[in-house]
C-alpha cells in the first residue's frame, strides 16, 4: 500500500537574485515498510524534496500549484502542502512523519537534557503523562541500543558520543510510532564503524515497526546496503529510479554511471579513478535541455541541450530520463 | 634502500587537562608512534575520529607539541629535528612543510580573492621580492591546480566545493613545499568531485617530487592514492604496510573491522561482515594492556594485561597484536 505519493513536485526559492528551481518536477510514491535511497551531490535538491515532505523549507519557497504530496495515514489521505497552521502540520512534523538530522549535535537543544527533549514531543504528539512519556522514551533509547538508558535519560547532548547520539536522535524520532521516517544523510558525520552499527539499527528499525524511510545519502554503498530502491537526483530532477539491484548494477543514466565510476573499488586497486568532469552548475545558471549535459560524455546531439528528456520506463520500474533511450519503445 | 624524508621514534604528543596544581593530568593523543615517510611517497594515516591521526599530522608539522620521543626532517638539503627545532630553522621548515585542510569552505578567508588566497604564503614568508614576481608565482601554480586564471580576482564564495579545494591545494604548493600532510582533505567532497582532487594531488605529487601525509578515514580513498598505509587506535600504530599488502591481507583485528565496515556496493553481500561493537574508548580514562580488548572479539586474558609492541617482520608489515600469528593462521589454509 503506499504511504506516500509525490506528484510533479516543483518547488522554487524566492531570493534577491530572482526564483532559484531546487525541485523541477518530481514524482515518486513510498511504500510501507520500503526503504528508498534518495542519491544526488550537494546540490542536487535531494534535502529539499524530503522537507517538502514535512513542509518543513523555508518561508521564501514557492511551491508550483501542480505539486501535490499526499500521506496516507490510519484516518485517511492527508494533502501535506495543504496544510498550515501549527496544529495541522503537527501530523507531519513529529506525528506520521519523523526526520533524523546529519549532525546530532546540532539536532539536539544543548542545555536540556535529552530525556525532557523526548518527553516534550511525546507530549506534544501523544496524549500521555509524563510518567508515561519517560517510560516510552527510556524503552525506546534501551531498543535502539543505549546502554543504561534511564541514566542517559537524565543527561545532555554532549555527555554522549557521536554515535550515541545518533541513536538518541534515533529513539527520539521514532517514539512517536511515525508511519514515514526521513533519515538526511544520517551517518555521514559518523565514523564506519559506527556507520555499520547505525545502518544495522535502521534495518532492525524497519522490519520492526514496519515504516516507509526516505534514506538520504550521497554514499553509494550505504544505498546499496540499506535501500529498497533508489532515486537518483541531479540539479532538482528526477533522473533515475528503480530497484537497488537494476540501478547499482546496470545504471542507465549517464550521470549515475558517472557516479558509480568515480568511486573508489577496494577490489580493483588498479583501476583509474575517473571523475564525472566539471561541477555542478550552480542553479542561478540552470542549463537549458537535459540539466546534465555540461558534463554529460555521452550526449547524442544537440536534442540535449533543447529538450529536457522525460522519465521513461526501461524495465520492470526502472526508469530513466536521458535522450540516449529515445529510440527504446515506451 | 631510498631516503627517508619523517623518521619518527617514540613520538608522542600530549595535552594537559583539568586538575589542580599538583596533580595534572596528562591526555595522550599520540603515544610512542614511530615511522618512517620516504621521500617521494604517499603516505596514508587511517583510524576512527579520536584515534590521534590529526594531532600526528600537526605534530610532524610541528603544529602541536612534542612532549616525548622526536622526528626527524631530512630533505637532503637540510636537516631537522623536530622536537628541539630552533626559532630559525621553524622558520625555514614551515615553506618546507604545508597543510591542507579538510573543509574549502572553512579554509578560506571569504574576504580575500583567490590571488591574494594563494599570495599570502609567498608575502608572509618573504619568498618573493615584488609584486611582479608574486603574481607569477601564483599563476604558475594556480595553472598547474588547474584554476582559471580569470578566476583569480573572484572571491571565494563564487566556487564549488572541488574548484576551492584546488584553491587550498595551492595556496598550500606555492612555496614548494617538499612534505605535505593533507588531512581529510576529500571527505567534505561529492564523489564525482573526490576522484578529480584524488587525480590532481596525485600529479602534482608525480610532478613535483613531493611527499604526501595524507590523513583520512575512507579506507578505499586511501587504498586507491597511497603507497604505504598506517592504521592508527588510540594514539597508537595498530598496523603499518605498503597497500597492497595490507588490503590484501590485515593482520591486525581493527584493520579488519574496519575494511568490513565498509558499505559493499553489492546489495546482495548485506550484514554478512563482522562488525566491531561499541566505541573508541575516551583518550583520558585508556584501558589497560592492549588498548583495543574492549572491543576485540579474539582478545584473551594477556591482552587486557600487557601492551603489544609493533613487531616487525622485515617487510614492512608491521603489527602490534598479541595473536595476529594464530588469527591468520586458518585464513591461510
Amino acid at each position: 500500500m503506499s504511504l506516500i505519493d509525490v506528484q510533479n513536485l516543483t518547488l522554487k526559492f524566492r531570493t534577491d537574485e530572482g526564483l532559484i528551481t531546487a525541485v523541477d518536477n518530481v514524482s515518486f510514491s513510498l511504500n510501507k515498510g520500503e526503504v528508498m535511497g534518495l542519491v544526488g551531490e550537494s546540490g542536487s535538491g535531494k534535502s529539499v524534496t524530503a522537507k517538502s515532505l514535512m513542509h518543513l523549507n523555508a518561508r521564501n519557497a514557492v511551491y508550483s500549484p501542480e505539486s501535490k504530496i499526499t500521506l496516507h495515514t490510519d484516518t485517511g489521505p492527508v494533502d501535506v502542502l495543504s496544510l498550515k497552521t501549527p496544529r495541522e502540520l503537527n501530523i507531519v512534523r513529529g506525528g506520521a512523519v519523523s526526520m533524523i538530522f546529519q549532525e546530532p549535535m546540532a539536532s539536539f537543544a544543548p542545555a536540556i537534557t535529552i530525556g525532557k527533549q523526548m518527553v516534550e514531543q511525546l507530549q506534544l504528539h501523544g496524549d500521555y503523562s509524563k510518567e508515561q512519556a519517560k517510560n516510552i522514551s527510556v524503552e525506546m533509547l534501551d531498543r535502539v541500543g543505549i546502554s543504561d538508558a534511564s541514566k542517559r535519560f537524565d543527561q545532555y547532548a554532549f555527555e554522549l558520543s557521536g554515535g550515541m547520539r545518533q541513536r538518541a536522535m534515533i529513539a527520539m524520532a521514532l517514539s512517536t510510532q511515525p508511519k514515514l521516517l526521513i533519515a538526511d544523510e544520517p551517518t555521514t558525520a559518523l565514523d564506519v564503524t559506527i556507520q555499520a552499527q547505525v545502518i544495522d539499527l535502521m534495518k532492525d528499525l524497519v522490519s520492526e515497526f514496519h515504516m516507509g524511510i526516505v534514506f538520504i545519502t550521497h554514499d553509494l554503498g550505504v544505498v546499496a546496503q540499506t535501500a529498497d530502491k533508489v532515486n537518483v537526483m541531479y540539479l532538482g530532477r528526477m533522473i533515475e529510479e528503480g530497484p537497488v539491484r537494476e540501478v547499482i548494477r546496470n545504471p542507465k543514466h549517464p550521470y549515475t554511471q558517472g557516479l558509480l565510476a568515480a568511486l573508489p573499488k577496494l577490489d580493483d586497486l588498479d583501476s583509474p579513478l575517473t571523475p564525472v568532469p566539471g561541477d555542478i552548475p550552480s542553479p542561478l545558471e540552470r542549463p537549458t535541455g537535459c540539466v546534465f549535459h555540461t558534463r554529460c560524455s555521452k550526449v547524442v546531439g544537440d536534442v540535449c541541450m533543447a529538450i529536457d528528456p522525460q522519465e521513461r520506463q526501461i524495465e520492470n520500474s526502472h526508469k530513466v530520463a536521458c535522450h540516449i533511450y529515445d529510440e527504446v519503445p515506451a | 634502500m631510498s631516503d627517508v624524508l619523517i623518521r619518527a621514534k617514540g613520538l608522542s604528543v600530549g595535552f594537559p587537562i583539568g586538575g589542580g596544581l599538583f596533580n595534572k593530568q596528562v591526555l595522550k593523543a599520540v603515544d610512542n608512534v614511530s615511522l618512517e615517510i620516504e621521500k617521494g611517497s604517499f603516505f596514508g594515516l587511517v583510524g576512527e575520529s579520536g584515534s590521534g591521526k590529526t594531532t600526528l599530522g600537526r605534530a610532524l608539522l610541528k603544529a602541536a607539541p612534542i612532549t616525548g620521543g622526536g622526528a626527524h626532517y631530512s630533505d637532503g638539503e637540510v636537516d631537522y629535528d623536530l622536537e628541539n627545532i630552533t626559532k630559525e630553522q621553524l622558520k625555514d621548515y614551515r615553506k618546507r612543510a604545508q597543510l591542507i585542510f579538510q573543509d574549502p569552505y572553512a579554509a578560506l578567508s571569504p574576504r580575500m580573492t583567490v590571488r591574494d588566497i594563494i599570495a599570502e604564503p609567498l608575502e608572509v614568508m618573504g619568498l618573493t621580492k615584488n609584486r611582479a614576481e608574486t603574481d607569477a608565482r601564483v599563476r604558475e601554480i594556480a595553472a598547474k591546480c588547474r584554476l582559471n586564471l580569470e578566476h583569480l580576482r573572484r572571491f571565494p564564495h563564487a566556487f564549488s566545493g572541488g574548484q576551492r579545494q584546488r584553491i587550498s591545494i595551492a595556496r598550500a604548493l606555492v612555496s614548494a613545499p617538499k612534505f605535505i600532510v593533507a588531512d581529510e582533505s576529500v571527505a567534505a567532497l561529492d564523489v564525482s568531485i573526490q576522484a578529480d582532487v584524488l587525480n590532481l594531488l596525485k600529479q602534482i605529487q608525480t610532478d613535483m617530487g613531493l611527499t604526501f601525509m595524507f590523513i583520512s578515514h575512507d579506507l578505499s580513498v586511501v587504498a586507491h592514492t597511497c603507497d604505504h598505509v598506517a592504521v592508527m587506535y588510540l594514539g597508537r600504530l595498530v598496523e603499518t604496510a605498503p597497500t597492497r599488502k595490507l588490503f590484501a591481507a590485515p593482520r591486525h583485528p581493527y584493520t579488519k573491522a574496519l575494511f568490513s565496515a565498509i558499505p559493499s556496493l553489492d546489495p546482495d553481500d548485506r550484514g554478512t561482515a563482522q562488525k566491531l561493537t561499541g566505541e573508541i574508548p575516551s583518550p583520558t580514562n585508556q584501558p589497560p594492556g592492549c588498548k583495543f580488548h574492549t572491543r576485540c572479539p579474539f582478545a584473551i586474558d594477556h591482552c587486557k594485561q600487557v601492551e603489544p609492541k609493533l613487531e616487525t617482520d622485515g617487510t614492512g608489515h608491521d603489527v602490534a597484536c598479541h595473536r595476529w600469528k594464530e588469527l591468520m593462521a586458518p585464513q591461510a589454509a
